[in-house]
């Protein structure tokens, strides 16, 4: 087979670590994720398909330089992340928990964006059952519906993913993660990528149609 | 340690404990079995019910509320709790890591986690019957708009279903990871067991399509607390869509119930023909090629809904093709049968007899997913005989066949097997006088789940019904045989009583924790024999 | 052993910048009028950049084949999804 199981000695016991499993078994949850959104993307190009005009008059309403913000933000949250891998793999673990830190803190900025982007929509009634909707149009219904779901889905996935990195950060503070056993900080890192590439993706199609 | 069997071992944790946080993979297989057993009874009782209340036209036994939740219930039990879970999780668990000469799979906590999911859903299914607006009465597929406004506990079923979903992702990546990572020295890939194969196939679909429901499911929730407009048409949404996102996950949910059954199959011929398997490659790559093209068919769900007739045509096309790899399996099944030294015991006997329905299940199948057919068959009970013949027919077959094929090694006793035959033919017979007539009845134009019909149908209904009572003690025979196998007091040591050929036949029965004191090195194909074996 | 990461910091503030551009670029064509055009850009940009993450911030690129596999099973799927669900919708008649 291959010889990529690690074995440590702890004690006498023989404790067999299988990194690259570890890593297999987080990237095929990646793709239950990927194909989540995937399906959300499918009605989203579905009914986009079908409403063209009015996801546009729609989309019109919604902030471009936040989501511009917000886009690099996570960009950022994602260089800091991978870095903070590099750093632990290079044993600097101060340097590696500021930049995971770093990464944290990113999105609690994105998320408190977010908030404020959504209460300024639900301030002026544009929500499901909200009081402006009923004067829309079925695509600009169907347009919001999409983008509550999608960019709540994937707050959600942020709060996750920041939880996870949180963890992270705690076990590289207490050496559970060091320079040669740092596949848990790889595996929250890959979860986090792909919370950015789902926003890659979320970003042109809802703020970027003019 | 290594000579305690798992049963009887006693680790950090004793007794009911020692089961319920076990991350042992054949523990978890067996708590799988204990509860999937109860609901499947179960939902074999709801169709007792409904074909009860089919013996007369106009009301017999029941309502039409009943009537329309049972057949809602009695098929989310079977297709959730029982037909997708039910190899993969009971066998898939208790026998992937010994066929592949390895101590347990590759997480073995998730793998609990898993059953816990399943558990969590199961008691959700049931909570959905007590609660709120009363059981649900959309059909297992909560077709919008009705299950958008229906005051029945559609959001938690639904939810139910959704958290069953993680059961099943969890499991599919378990099982890959496995595959990828814990063969013994020396098993390459087409050295594995063919079981192993279908697992392979049916974790990828679980992994990849599941997905799709958990994202659909979760609208039809959304919808209904926040009324947001992504199916509803009355608020611009598409009711297609939803058909469209439904069955990309259910018709490769198909596949994920026939993948592993259809391995076992490659299993148990080999040993009871005492013959290598013909065509080792061809049926490892059917599976794939099985679990691929059944992501390209869905639309044969959707014919008569209102779909454009181009697509109607590709999916037409694209379902005809599907048949191919089965063929294929059927055929190598045969040619290993051919001159094979045919020992037949009840799990052969259980595997001839799926052969036959579930041919018959998958020509009917042709019928269905040709176009000018289908618009006369569509909704009808031609319909519902269909996914009888091959669900049933051919999962639930299989699953009495694995019963009987590897309880010996699971439990270390062994049950009668005259009676276990005389079961399997009464079941056989039984399930044919329930179903074939529902050829006949879809064909004359009875539509399905209809609580009420026309007099002209009555007398095939009078037939499937009596069938239904024979099927039903059929399955009673084997279920008390095997009741009474399990709690007899005297064991079995004997590591091979067929005559396998596979990993498993070579550790103690039953199975010590961890499997294996030395990992094998494998050497030689899965069912390769020696002369006088 | 293991196949050994990039542990260059440099490679990745460049791939970082190479997403910032991006970024910039596909804001600054949002501004232009491309009619039908205006999805297919957006998409290949978002393509690249999640290439970009996917390749070097994820390790793709360095890690062994198998992932790479993994990932492209995974898209086949997704896109004979959404396919196959437009081959419905490109041809209904109103």
């Amino acid at each position: 087979m291959d010889s990529e199981i690690i074995i440590e000695n702890k004690n006498t016991e023989h404790i067999y670590r299988d990194d690259v499993g570890s890593k297999m078994g987080m990237w095929l949850f990646l793709f239950t994720e990927l194909i989540l959104f995937g399906g959300m993307f499918i009605l989203y190009a579905s009914y986009r398909f079908m409403y063209s005009d009015n996801f546009r008059v729609a989309a019109m309403r919604l902030d471009t330089v936040v989501g511009t913000v917000n886009t690099i933000l996570l960009l950022t949250s994602s260089l800091t992340a991978v870095l903070s891998l590099a750093a632990i793999q290079k044993k600097q673990k101060l340097f590696s928990m500021y930049l995971l830190g770093f990464t944290i803190v990113c999105g609690g900025a994105f998320l408190i964006n977010k908030y404020f982007e959504w209460s300024t929509k639900i301030h002026h009634g544009f929500y499901p059952r909200g009081p402006e909707m009923a004067n829309l149009s079925d695509g600009e219904v169907v347009f919001y519906g999409l983008y509550y779901v999608m960019t709540g889905l994937h707050a959600l996935h942020v709060i996750v993913g920041m939880v996870f990195l949180t963890v992270m950060l705690v076990f590289v503070y207490k050496e559970k993660i060091t320079f040669d056993n740092n596949q848990k900080l790889e595996n929250a890192g890959l979860y986090w990528h792909l919370v950015d590439i789902i926003w890659i993706f979320l970003f042109p199609l809802f703020y970027l149609i003019h | 340690m290594s000579e305690v069997s798992y049963l009887k071992y006693e680790g950090k944790h004793k007794g009911l404990a020692g089961w319920l946080l076990s991350t042992d993979h054949k523990r978890i297989g067996v708590m799988y079995l204990a509860v999937m057993s109860i609901f499947f009874l179960t939902a074999v009782v709801f169709g007792f019910l409904m074909k009860l209340e089919m013996l007369t036209p106009g009301r017999t036994i029941m309502g039409p509320q009943v009537y329309n939740s049972l057949f809602t219930l009695h098929g989310v039990i079977m297709i959730f709790l029982f037909i997708i879970p039910g190899l993969p999780a009971v066998f898939g668990n208790f026998f992937l890591p010994i066929m592949l000469g390895a101590k347990d799979v590759a997480f073995p906590k998730i793998n609990l986690l898993s059953w816990y999911f399943y558990i969590a859903g199961a008691l959700m299914v049931l909570g959905s019957l007590l609660f709120g607006g009363g059981p649900i009465d959309t059909g297992w597929t909560f077709y919008v708009p009705y299950s958008l406004r229906t005051n029945t506990n559609v959001s938690f079923a639904v939810f139910a279903a959704f958290i069953l979903g993680f059961s099943s992702i969890l499991t599919g990546l378990n099982f890959i990871t496995t595959i990828h990572r814990l063969r013994a020295p020396g098993m390459t890939w087409f050295k594995m067991p063919l079981f192993a194969w279908g697992l392979y196939s049916t974790s990828w679909i679980q992994l990849l399509a599941t997905p799709i429901l958990g994202i659909t499911l979760l609208l039809i929730i959304l919808e209904r607390a926040f009324g947001v407009g992504i199916f509803d048409p009355a608020l611009g949404g598409d009711p297609l869509l939803y058909q469209h996102m439904f069955w990309i996950y259910s018709h490769p949910a198909v596949y994920i119930m026939i993948l592993p059954a259809m391995g076992l199959v490659s299993e148990i011929i080999p040993t009871f023909s005492k013959k290598n398997i013909f065509g080792y490659g061809p049926i490892a790559m059917s599976s794939l090629a099985i679990a691929f093209v059944g992501y390209l068919v869905w639309g044969h769900h959707m014919f008569s809904s209102g779909i454009s007739d181009t697509s109607r045509a590709i999916f037409s096309l694209l379902t005809f093709l599907v048949a191919i790899p089965s063929g294929v399996k059927v055929f190598n099944w045969i040619a290993t049968l051919y001159k094979g030294s045919i020992d037949l015991r009840p799990p052969l006997l259980f595997v001839l007899i799926f052969i036959i329905v579930f041919s018959i299940g998958g020509l009917t199948g042709l019928v269905l997913g040709s176009l000018n057919t289908d618009i006369h068959l569509t909704d009808t009970y031609f319909v519902v005989a269909h996914f009888h013949y091959v669900m049933f027919g051919g999962m639930g077959t299989l699953f009495f066949a694995a019963l009987h094929y590897w309880f010996p090694k699971m439990f270390g006793k062994m049950y009668n097997e005259k009676v276990a035959m005389i079961g399997a033919w009464i079941f056989a017979i039984g399930f044919n006088v329930l179903y074939f007539p529902m050829f006949i009845l879809g064909y004359l134009g009875m539509p399905r789940r209809y609580y009420d019909y026309l007099p002209e149908f009555r007398n095939w209904h009078l037939v499937s019904t009596i069938g239904s009572w024979i099927m039903v003690a059929g399955i009673f025979i084997i279920v008390i045989n095997l009741l009474k196998g399990f709690f007899k007091k005297e064991m079995i040591t004997d590591i091979n009583p067929w005559g396998g050929t596979t990993l498993e036949w070579t550790v103690p029965t039953p199975p010590p924790v961890e499997n294996f004191d030395e990992i094998p090195v494998i050497t030689k194909g899965p069912y390769e024999r020696m002369n006088n074996e | 052993m293991e196949n050994t990461h990039s542990i260059n910091y440099g490679t990745y503030v460049l791939v970082w910048l190479g997403l910032v551009v991006l970024t910039t670029l596909t804001v600054a064509i949002a501004g232009l009028n491309l009619a039908s055009l205006t999805v297919v850009v957006a998409l290949a940009i978002a393509t690249t950049k999640s290439l970009l993450v996917a390749n070097y911030f994820m390790h793709v690129k360095s890690d062994s084949r198998v992932f790479k596999v993994f990932i492209l099973v995974c898209i086949v799927i997704f896109l004979t999804m959404i396919i196959l669900t437009f081959v419905d919708l490109i041809f209904r008649v109103p």
